[in-house]
């Protein structure tokens, strides 16, 4: 062998080519067309809620593991980018950007650094962000005024959220049909729902997204086939029970943040559970839960809530479901 | 028929089968062979030679040193130099015999002409007698004496001879080559084994990334005629050539932990070894050469070779044949990328089961620094045994053996599709590799314990 040196090292000898990074930019990539259609129907503000929210996690993570935890930054990894970039599609463009800061500040913080960061954290840094926000600053939180955008939307509508204003309507006695005419509203409305944070804005989007991640084999799709089906199973049986107060199917999956919750929130990583049937009971008690606080809770949604209720349950749903192992019962 | 594959777990690299058209080279004959007497599973050999003596090609120089072992041959003709302990590849002192290679003069009760024998002798007995005088074993990477296999237990049927022709690990081509090379051989060679099976079925299980292979053996198969033998195609999938993988494909039944094939009517072989089997019953040949690649990525295409070579010819003679190490190599391996072994020691002599000689770059074979699991569940995914190396991984590191044994680390077949699949680098096979000894040894101390408690009951 001569004088030069060879690796000796246990099998296997190959290695995937995939990596936290490669899988991370994946989930970027995938984020991109939302993120693009609510740059273009919100403009530079909603552009620079992204560009600060993304900076501020980055920054944050790189500062903390450096100063505080004293180990490696991970910031490579990318985790940070896509903790920020989620916050901020969760986040309506009109928000003040001291608030945004605030936000990453909880996500990378108090949700993902103090567990020990990436792979440890018990509940989703993005969704902990958002909902520390929607508490503390609930006027700026549910400002939905449009900023100025680059493209003109449909059935552009401003003020109160449709969704919360339809929730004050039944309270106060009144039902879905009488709600949409008084206010002339299509269910078309709602499809842009211009109330909702930036990043739900275009299902398709999202969709295509989740598509490239299935495609790419980044996520599997129980979690959220299992979070829309019981949405859908819970709004059809409410709705056969009155239409006129619940709501149907179409308009809770479409609505709020249900798809971008479910695609891309409930169905990261370190904060579901791991088998295929943990994921479907994980994915049915968002949707259930997500479900009552439409029909009878204080907020017009709760898909944030949801996923950070049922981030609570993954480790006993991981120590309850196992895959299937070969030639044992 | 339509292709099948195993039902759980399992991964696609590249096949890298860059040796695919090099057709089997004769190697040429050392100077010195260095015979290992521990080249298969179970009790190392007994030598029967002294220094000083002068053996032929195929004459025997050691016998089995219990049930589960196998006769040795002499590969080349020449006079015993030394029976001392040598290295291996991995540097460990095994005891060899040394012969000094003297022209080339064969066992006269040897056959050696290529004329096809397809008349199957009648004595069973007689077929397996030869089999172990013969010295095989598996040539599937296990290296199991192939006599012992080929004799259930009472009480046992076998159902179903399962040839493995899926040479899944990648860049290995040897199976590939005798499949289009000697069809007719591996099939007489399955149709004496489906003999002393009882007049069992046979499926020949073959990848389908070798049609050239499926098509070569279903020719020899429609022309000689053997009844029930047929060729399956499988879906390219690793590692489909792990025995309960196979079986799981093509019979679409499981072993139970701790069990064996024949426990489900399997008894699988690879068709290496039933070239083995035909060479040994028809022509008297005994194991004393074997079919390896000398293969590697970024290397030209005239250094990559199939060569026949005599058992016992160090693996670095065989490189200078080859064209010597390529200049890119940062990993030499013995068997392929998967699951064959890091060479450390380059003088070592090639066994029975010797199936490649694996150049890999730096680039190619670099494992990612180590960072934190983020849960993607890729490694449980990969699992074809369906366990849960993330959590092996965890146990282990806690120190929690009753854990391990209730989450079956002693499953694990260490094919490495988990440490393959990590995007986090984590050492998964490396960890639960020792896992698996803690928890077999656990495993072993108990039911010897009961053993004895019994016995101390019956006194």
């Amino acid at each position: 062998m001569g004088n030069k040196k060879y690796i000796v090292s246990p099998s296997p000898h190959i290695h995937a080519d995939v990596s936290t990074t490669s899988v991370m930019r994946d989930v970027i990539i995938a984020l991109a067309p939302a993120t693009l259609v609510s740059i273009l129907a919100y403009g530079w503000a909603e552009l620079v809620v992204i560009l600060v929210s993304i900076a501020s996690c980055v920054l944050l993570e790189w500062a903390v593991t450096r100063w505080l935890m004293k180990r490696p930054s991970t910031v490579g990894d990318l985790s940070a980018v896509v903790t920020g970039l989620l916050l901020a599609l969760n986040l309506p463009s009109a928000i003040p950007l001291w608030i945004v800061f605030i936000g990453a500040v909880v996500a990378i913080c108090v949700a993902k650094l103090p567990f020990g960061g990436i792979g440890q954290n018990v509940f989703n840094p993005a969704i902990t962000g958002r909902v520390f926000l929607l508490v503390s600053f609930p006027a700026q939180m549910t400002n939905w005024n449009p900023t100025p955008g680059f493209i003109p939307l449909p059935d552009a509508i401003s003020g109160a959220t449709p969704l919360s204003a339809l929730k004050e309507a039944i309270k106060s006695g009144s039902t879905i049909p009488q709600f949409m005419q008084a206010n002339g509203y299509e269910m078309s409305s709602f499809l842009w729902d211009l109330g909702a944070s930036a990043g739900e804005l275009s299902a398709s989007a999202l969709v295509i997204g989740f598509v490239y991640l299935l495609i790419r084999r980044v996520v599997k799709p129980w979690i959220p086939l299992s979070i829309l089906g019981m949405m859908t199973l819970v709004s059809l049986i409410f709705q056969g029970i009155n239409p006129d107060i619940y709501t149907g199917p179409v308009f809770n999956l479409l609505t709020g943040g249900t798809l971008l919750g479910a695609l891309f929130m409930a169905t990261d990583y370190v904060t579901s559970p791991m088998s295929l049937w943990g994921g479907v009971v994980f994915g049915a008690g968002i949707g259930l839960i997500d479900m009552m606080i439409r029909y009878f809770g204080a907020y017009p949604e709760g898909m944030s809530f949801a996923i950070l209720l049922m981030n609570c349950t993954v480790p006993l749903l991981n120590m309850w479901f196992h895959q299937k192992k070969y030639g044992r019962a | 028929m339509g292709k099948v594959t195993f039902s759980m777990g399992g991964i696609h690299p590249h096949d890298s089968k860059f040796a695919r058209e090099c057709a089997i080279e004769e190697l040429p004959l050392p100077p010195v062979v260095y015979v290992s007497m521990a080249q298969h599973l179970g009790a190392p050999a007994k030598p029967l030679v002294a220094v000083g003596d002068r053996v032929k090609v195929g004459q025997v120089i050691a016998e089995p040193g219990g049930f589960i072992s196998a006769f040795v041959h002499s590969p080349v003709s020449g006079t015993v130099k030394g029976i001392a302990p040598r290295k291996d590849l991995a540097g460990n002192p095994v005891m060899h015999v040394e012969i000094a290679v003297e022209g080339d003069e064969w066992d006269p009760a040897i056959d050696r002409s290529r004329d096809l024998v397809t008349a199957i002798p009648d004595d069973k007995a007689a077929i397996l007698d030869r089999i172990k005088a013969c010295g095989v074993v598996g040539l599937g990477g296990a290296t199991f004496p192939t006599h012992v296999k080929l004799s259930p237990p009472p009480g046992k049927v076998a159902e179903c001879l399962i040839l493995n022709g899926t040479e899944c690990e990648p860049f290995l081509t040897s199976d590939y080559r005798i499949m289009i090379e000697r069809p007719k051989e591996i099939v007489v060679g399955a149709a004496i084994m489906q003999k002393v099976l009882g007049g069992c079925r046979c499926v020949i299980g073959i990848e389908e990334n070798k049609p050239e292979a499926v098509a070569a053996m279903r020719a020899a198969v429609t022309e000689l005629g053997y009844a029930d033998i047929r060729v399956q195609v499988l879906r390219k999938r690793y590692p489909q050539g792990g025995e309960k993988q196979l079986i799981d494909a093509v019979l679409h039944r499981q072993v139970g932990s701790g069990g064996l094939p024949i426990d489900v009517g399997a008894v699988v072989q690879n068709v290496g070894t039933a070239l083995a089997v035909y060479e040994a019953v028809q022509k008297n040949i005994p194991l004393i050469s074997n079919v390896l690649t000398v293969t590697g990525d970024k290397i030209p295409a005239n250094l990559q070779h199939n060569y026949l070579y005599r058992i016992g010819v160090p693996l670095s003679f065989v490189a200078e044949q080859a064209g010597g190490v390529p200049d890119t190599a940062a990993k030499i391996i013995s068997g392929g990328p998967m699951m064959g072994k890091a060479v450390s020691n380059f003088d070592a002599a090639t066994v029975k089961g010797s199936s490649a000689i694996l150049y890999l770059s730096e680039a190619a074979t670099r494992r990612r620094p180590e960072t934190a699991c983020i849960r993607c569940g890729r490694c449980a995914d990969a699992c074809p045994m369906g366990l849960e190396p993330f959590l092996l991984n965890r146990l282990y590191k806690a120190a929690d053996l009753e854990g391990l044994e209730k989450n079956a680390a002693q499953d694990c077949i260490e094919c490495g599709c988990c440490l393959y699949s990590c995007p986090a680098g984590i050492p998964l096979l490396d960890h639960i590799r020792q896992a698996k000894g803690q928890v077999m040894g656990v495993i072993k101390a108990r039911a010897a314990a009961a053993k004895a408690a019994a016995e101390a009951k019956k006194q």
